[in-house]
């Protein structure tokens, strides 16, 4: 129970540092640190295959991150003027903060979860399909057309990515 | 309990940075933050005491497992977010190339 909240507590700082770093490459290192965070406290709540994934797309996304950020030069950033900005999102932050606490009452107790469709999961998943890991037979066999837009979406971001960068017949 | 009022502040920290940030990466960091947090909550909805990773093993016959349900539908959450920050990084870089800066106040030739 201990370890959980200290891992989500580094995950805590590890964000706000990330958050409020002047130099853009130290602040996307700062997130990758949050992102190991999120891996351990997957490992820790008992989900390997989400770890795995997590830790895969966190190294891709820190060099994605990293190609926007490097060889960028910025002056600092000007103060004036931020502080009708600062109160807005303050009251909207405090206001989301008051009515999640509100709404935590109804949630079911941590370590006990309801499983209503998760136990008939487990019971069929092997019989059924023959899977031995349940969460590969939800992806790819009950809920495979859940995958297929999934990698719908990955193809058009990487269309996008394409046509957003490339430089071949654009017009000076 | 406090774990998910911790992860409230976590998903309020990466709102904060979304909101008050003008550089156009904090933005990003900002909503990569959020997301791990929406992420770990749904994980965490999850969770059962005393209970084993939902693998079958042939060996130590248990049904006593984890929400395998959760679990599938968060693995397709993090690659669709993948997708989505390589499509905001990659409208950044353009914008830089163009106006030499990340900040949005400054990038406003098409305003007016």
């Amino acid at each position: 129970m201990l370890e959980h909240h200290v891992i989500i507590l580094l995950m805590i700082a590890g964000a706000i540092v990330a958050m409020e770093l002047e130099d853009m490459l130290s602040s996307v290192i700062a997130l990758g640190a949050v992102g190991i965070g999120l891996t351990l406290e997957f490992l820790l709540l008992r989900a390997p295959d989400l770890a795995i994934t997590q830790l895969v797309v966190e190294i891709l996304s820190l060099i994605i991150l990293i190609r926007a950020t490097v060889g960028v030069k910025l002056p600092p950033e000007k103060v004036k003027g931020r502080i009708g900005y600062f109160l807005f999102a303050v009251v909207f932050v405090v206001a989301f903060l008051v009515f999640s606490y509100r709404a935590l009452g109804a949630l079911p107790a941590f370590g006990s979860p309801i499983m209503k469709m998760g136990s008939l999961y487990v019971k069929e998943a092997l019989a059924k399909t023959g899977a031995a890991n349940i969460v590969s037979a939800v992806i790819l066999d009950f809920r495979g057309y859940d995958t297929l837009g999934e990698a719908t979406i990955l193809f058009t971001s990487v269309i996008g990515v394409l046509a957003i960068v490339r430089k071949v017949g654009r017009k000076p | 309990m406090s774990l998910y009022a911790l992860c409230f502040i976590l998903f309020s920290i990466g709102l904060y940075c979304l909101l008050v940030k003008r550089n156009l990466v904090k933005k990003i960091i900002g909503l990569g933050i959020a997301e791990y947090a929406v992420n770990l909550f749904f994980i965490l909805l999850g969770f059962k005491e005393n209970a084993e990773a939902p693998i079958i093993d042939k060996y130590a016959a248990t049904q006593n497992f984890v929400d395998p349900l959760p679990q599938a539908l968060i693995l397709t959450s993090i690659v669709i977010g993948l997708g989505v920050m390589a499509v905001m990084v990659a409208i950044s870089v353009r914008i830089y190339e163009k106006y030499r800066t990340f900040d949005i106040r400054e990038i406003r030739r098409l305003k007016g």
